[in-house]
């Protein structure tokens, strides 16, 4: 029996997640009395984990582009080699991608949207948003393997460092029906999922040309950036940027909301965020009612000065 | 070609969820019950398909009979039949087995679902579908074409897009970019009409094994006012995002 944790990597490093579930996976490890063990695709410094509890980690180097199957088959392979019984991970795009594949080929089951570490280990319950961050449901899972998927910023990274064993995996060639063709990814930009940051403009903002305001909060706050759904619906920006019930979900740490009135479906896709501000001329706005700091107040003459202050701010 | 739409029934974006009998239970009394947003998506972009080419629709949804509203609704927007299988899905793996049990022998060359549903979140059961039946799958499905019996989808990654290309049988999990918004189709009084005439065919279900239980719910803690800051005192909101909240 072993706690394995998936630990995603982006060039070759660990993703932020990868230290969250890592983090995760250790105190579980220890709560359960057993090892902590991790698998990866191509890190080019697998030590650096070991300072987040890790005992044994299995890189996996292919070549292969990213494919749900494959990527599955050799996570399932190398779970079972470890003799894993829990098998953590994080909620990127990727990883939801994958592990329902992995659920039924392991017949484990499979909690996404999990918030909190478990708050029973025997039998595991744990703690999910559901409802789209509308309630929290407390789920058991029944199975004998289990897969537990964390929302990214839920639990933190704790470091708790451990002897490291690193063991290089080289698959055998596959193949595969699927055929990736091209990735596009925007280097520059940090994505929504991945940001502690997410500054978020709405219809208040009056056009797709005032969005270098967004655009330079953002810049300084190492954020990212993201709209509401009409913003998105009317082409003033790009449908992946689009967040609320229908749109990519926000988990932030801090959410800014600029000309968004926050309505309920809004609201919903960005309530696991853990602190959020609005900035909207309208006292009315439902936005307050769901905001941690509010400013009342005209965004093209609030939003210059919070950006000279922020420079301020981060040249002490 | 076959395309089958996997559609699951949700309360409507603007409910106020609650819970009751000491909170184990969610309440649906008052609750006005829609298609699941992404699988509107992905039932218009079905019905294009098959103006394009001719093909057959089908709708199914594993649910009691509280779910045939929206099972009507979708043949109303154009499905050809719809079915039903009859049990209240504790679970994804529940639904996916079902859905996977019954196109077994039915030969759909596509298979649509949704990203996920807006009531558990899942984000599972499309996935879990393809490799029930060892179809190629797509998650997070901004775009698809279709010709003869290959496939070009777009998939939305955190960071950017994906172009995937295989053969089908295909199974997706469909979001808004199938379809834009605006496009979305709205039953007209024929279509009405013309639904009450489709076949919608109830199923036994077969499975009966859950791998989860829901042991209770939790509503939201209530949150405290809203900290205003003076417009002309920016940095005080500074102060408190890095010396109160901790985020900067
Ligand atoms: C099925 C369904 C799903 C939906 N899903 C989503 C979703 O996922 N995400 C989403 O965002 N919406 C969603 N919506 C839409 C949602 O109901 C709202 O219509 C939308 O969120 C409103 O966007 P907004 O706040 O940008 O625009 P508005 O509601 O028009 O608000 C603009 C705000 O800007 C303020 N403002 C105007 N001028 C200024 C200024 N100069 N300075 C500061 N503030 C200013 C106004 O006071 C107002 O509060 C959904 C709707 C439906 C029916
Ligand atoms: N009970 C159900 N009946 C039919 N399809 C469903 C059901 N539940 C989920 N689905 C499909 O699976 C998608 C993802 O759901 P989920 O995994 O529950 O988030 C939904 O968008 C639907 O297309």
């Amino acid at each position: 029996m072993a706690i394995i944790v998936y630990l995603e990597t982006e060039n070759g490093n660990f993703k932020k997640t990868a230290l969250e579930v890592s983090s995760y996976g250790r105190k579980l490890a220890d709560e359960m009395k057993t090892n902590l063990y991790g698998i990866t695709f191509n890190a080019v410094d697998p030590l650096k984990i070991q300072k987040y509890g890790v005992e044994k980690l299995i890189n996996i180097k292919t070549d292969h582009v990213f494919n749900p199957k494959i990527y599955a088959d050799l996570l399932c392979k190398n779970f079972n080699d470890l003799g894993g019984t829990i098998f953590i991970t994080g909620s990127s795009a990727d990883s939801r991608f994958i592990f329902p594949v992995v659920s039924i080929s392991l017949d484990a089951a499979y909690a996404t949207n999990v918030v909190e570490f478990p708050s029973s280990v025997s039998p595991l319950v744990l703690k999910r948003s559901v409802f789209t961050n509308k309630g929290f449901v407390f789920t058991e899972l029944k199975t004998n393997k289990k897969i537990i998927g964390i929302l990214n910023n839920s639990y933190g990274i704790h470091k708790s460092e451990r002897k490291l064993e690193v063991k290089d995996y080289i698959p055998e060639s596959i193949d595969s029906k699927l055929k990736v063709e091209s990735v596009k990814e925007d280097k520059e930009k940090i994505s929504i999922a991945d940001a502690e940051i997410v500054v978020s403009g709405g219809r208040g903002l009056k056009g797709p040309e005032n969005w270098t305001l967004i655009e330079d909060l953002a810049k300084i706050l190492g954020a990212a950036t993201a709209c509401s759904k009409p913003v998105s619906d009317m082409g003033w920006r790009p449908h992946s940027e689009h967040v609320g019930q229908t749109g990519k979900p926000v988990a932030s740490n801090l959410y800014i909301a600029i000309g968004v009135s926050g309505a309920i479906q809004h609201l919903a896709g960005i309530n696991a965020s853990k602190c959020k501000v609005v900035i909207n001329n309208d006292p009315e706005a439902p936005f307050f009612k769901a905001a941690d700091y509010g400013i009342v107040g005209d965004a093209f003459d609030v939003v210059p000065k919070l950006i000279d202050s922020l420079k301020k701010f981060k040249s002490r | 070609m076959k395309i089958l739409v996997c559609i699951s029934s949700v309360p409507d974006t603007t409910s106020r969820i609650n819970f009751i009998e000491n909170e184990t239970r969610f309440d649906k009394s008052g609750i006005q019950y829609v298609i699941n947003p992404n699988d509107e998506f992905g039932l218009t972009r079905a019905i294009w398909l098959k103006e394009k080419e001719s093909c057959e629709v089908h709708v199914i949804c594993v649910g009691k009979i509280d779910t045939d509203p929206i099972l009507r609704k979708a043949l109303a927007i154009g499905a050809d039949q719809a079915f039903r299988v009859d049990t209240n899905p504790v679970d994804a793996n529940q639904v996916a087995r079902e859905i996977s049990d019954f196109v077994k022998d039915k030969e759909y060359n596509l298979i649509i679902a949704g990203r996920e549903s807006i009531d558990y979140n899942g984000g599972m059961v499309p996935g879990m579908i393809a490799t029930l039946i060892n179809a190629n799958y797509v998650s997070n499905c901004v775009s698809l074409e279709v010709s003869q019996s290959n496939f070009k989808a777009t998939r939305e990654t955190d960071g950017g897009k994906e172009e995937i290309s295989g053969t089908l049988p295909l199974v997706i999990g469909g979001q808004k970019g199938l379809v834009e918004e605006s496009d979305l189709i709205i039953p007209n009084m024929r279509g009405i009409m013309m639904s009450r005439k489709k076949p919608l065919t109830i199923i036994e279900a077969k499975y009966q094994r859950c791998q989860t239980q829901t042991v209770k719910y939790e509503k939201l803690p209530p949150k405290g006012e809203v900290k205003l800051v003076n417009p002309e005192k920016i940095d005080d909101l500074i102060d408190l995002l890095h010396n109160e909240a901790k985020v900067i």
